[in-house]
């Protein structure tokens, strides 16, 4: 599963590791908003911020072939626009959003990859992030693993009844068998949910998920946001000015 | 007379669907005392834990450690019975097993210094001390279930109530766990299936039946007036 692999990625201890969460997460906004709003001389500026996050990963010692792959998993989805800008003559907007799409989701799990969920999730939190969402989505990355788990038993026990994908019929038939599924494991899951929060109640749960480990922004988190910040930007200024 | 931990009358409840799950239960809990809760599955064994720190309200009268159970009492009496639930992967909500444990403290207001200390102590009696930074889906089941115990121990509570701890446990998790509890001081509730377990753990036993206790008594008397252990006779299973 990914979000496992981006735990383990994220327990490391290198320099980009130990920064604060907030340093990494406004250094991301203005990666992002570089790329994003960005018009001219496209291909080199990709060029160079794609070189950035190369080492970003290298420096915090991430397997590089591992992060770049999971980046693409945005290709599905942008190439569909891709593609339909190109069908529609304009190939060179298609190209822009497939690659901007993709160094977008390889800078998310660049911090991702170096911050654990827990710390960036206090972050947003610090950030006035909206609670609720927060707690949302620190129950969704721990549970997950379970529902998924849940899904492949339950796939399990079709396939052991004899039901396999061919086997359900077609159109409506097989609509419906996944329907029911998916209401099932609606319903398992709500149970569960149910009996997590009752478990937090019978601790004492207040409302307030809180972290053991206060974050701290240093002077090293400083300078980590001035140069990872600058540098995107000072790059498109650059090249821009060249192009 | 010396005051009992827990001290239920009459306690009757009903869910939503209108399903009659208790139907008059009153029960006693001495200090020191390890109970086991034994009895068909749905006769309200779990429905009836759930009473005991206010998970679920029903008619009647629940007092723990001399606190009427009511709204006003509702957290200190959370903090006074710790409730381990049956399947742990619920339980252990937190993204790391040292925050799991230290999730009670922070909530009841301890420094995060006092948390850390109270967690780690807390896993280190369940012999988990050395898996604090990992994630709990990473655990085996039985590892999973003395994290579960360490969360509910930091908390200091006076009594466990002990939801089928055995369940996902295979015969050495089983021992293993049963040799942590009775090592615990704390009164303890336990609700199971598993009579071996219950024999090697419990003083007393009661028997739920229909939403009520039938019969309580030692757990072997128990036992063998319901017939409710297992033995299966392998000559006519032969055929």
């Amino acid at each position: 599963m990914h979000h496992l692999v981006l735990e383990r990625w994220s327990r490391g201890a290198t320099f980009l590791h130990r920064r604060d969460p907030r340093a990494k997460i406004v250094a991301l906004l203005v990666f992002l908003a570089s790329l994003a709003t960005a018009q001219r001389a496209l291909s080199e500026l990709a060029a160079a911020l794609f070189l950035l996050l190369l080492g970003a990963l290298l420096w915090a010692r991430i397997p590089v072939w591992a992060a770049l792959a999971r980046a693409a998993i945005v290709l599905p989805f942008t190439l569909v626009f891709a593609v339909g800008c190109w069908i529609s003559g304009d190939p060179a907007r298609g190209a822009a959003l497939a690659v901007k799409s993709y160094l977008s989701a390889l800078a998310v799990i660049a911090m991702a990859a170096t911050t654990p969920l827990p710390a960036l999730l206090r972050g947003l939190e610090l950030m006035r992030a909206p609670l609720f969402l927060l707690n949302v989505a620190q129950f969704l990355y721990r549970y997950l693993f379970v529902i998924s788990e849940e899904a492949q038993h339950m796939g399990k026990a079709a396939a052991s009844r004899g039901a396999s994908v061919g086997g359900l019929g077609t159109g409506g038939r097989r609509f419906r068998a996944a329907a029911g599924a998916l209401a099932v494991l609606f319903a398992r899951s709500y149970g569960r949910a149910q009996e997590i929060h009752r478990a937090m109640l019978a601790r004492g749960f207040t409302g307030r998920l809180q972290t053991l480990t206060p974050l701290r922004f240093r002077a090293a988190d400083a300078a980590f946001l001035a140069a990872a910040s600058l540098a995107p930007a000072l790059v498109r200024i650059a090249i821009e000015r060249i192009a | 007379m010396k005051q009992p931990l827990i001290e239920v009358r009459d306690l009757r409840f009903r869910y939503d669907d209108g399903a009659a799950a208790l139907n008059g239960v009153s029960f006693r809990l001495e200090a020191g005392e390890t109970v086991a809760l034994l009895g068909p599955n749905g006769s309200g064994k779990t429905t009836f834990v759930l009473h005991l720190n206010g998970l679920l309200t029903g008619e009647g009268s629940i007092e723990v450690c001399g606190l009427p159970l009511d709204r006003r009492n509702v957290a200190a009496i959370r903090r006074k019975i710790g409730l381990v639930f049956q399947d742990s992967e619920s339980q252990l909500f937190m993204p790391t097993v040292l925050e799991d444990a230290a999730f009670a403290p922070l909530q009841r207001g301890l420094s995060r210094h006092d948390a850390l200390d109270r967690a780690m102590a807390a896993l280190k009696t369940v012999g988990m001390e050395a898996a604090a930074a990992r994630a709990p889906y990473h655990l085996s089941a039985g590892e999973k279930k003395r994290v579960a115990i360490a969360g509910i121990l930091a908390s200091d509570p006076e009594i466990l109530a002990l939801d089928e701890p055995t369940t996902f446990l295979d015969p050495p998790g089983q021992r293993d766990l049963a040799e942590l509890l009775s090592a615990l001081p704390q009164a303890k509730i336990v609700v199971t299936h598993n009579i071996p377990f219950a024999q090697a753990l419990c003083s007393r036993a009661v028997f739920f039946q229909s939403g009520v206790i039938a019969a309580e008594g030692a757990v072997d008397e128990i036992v063998s007036r319901f017939g409710w252990d297992f033995a299966l006779d392998r000559s006519r299973s032969r055929g």
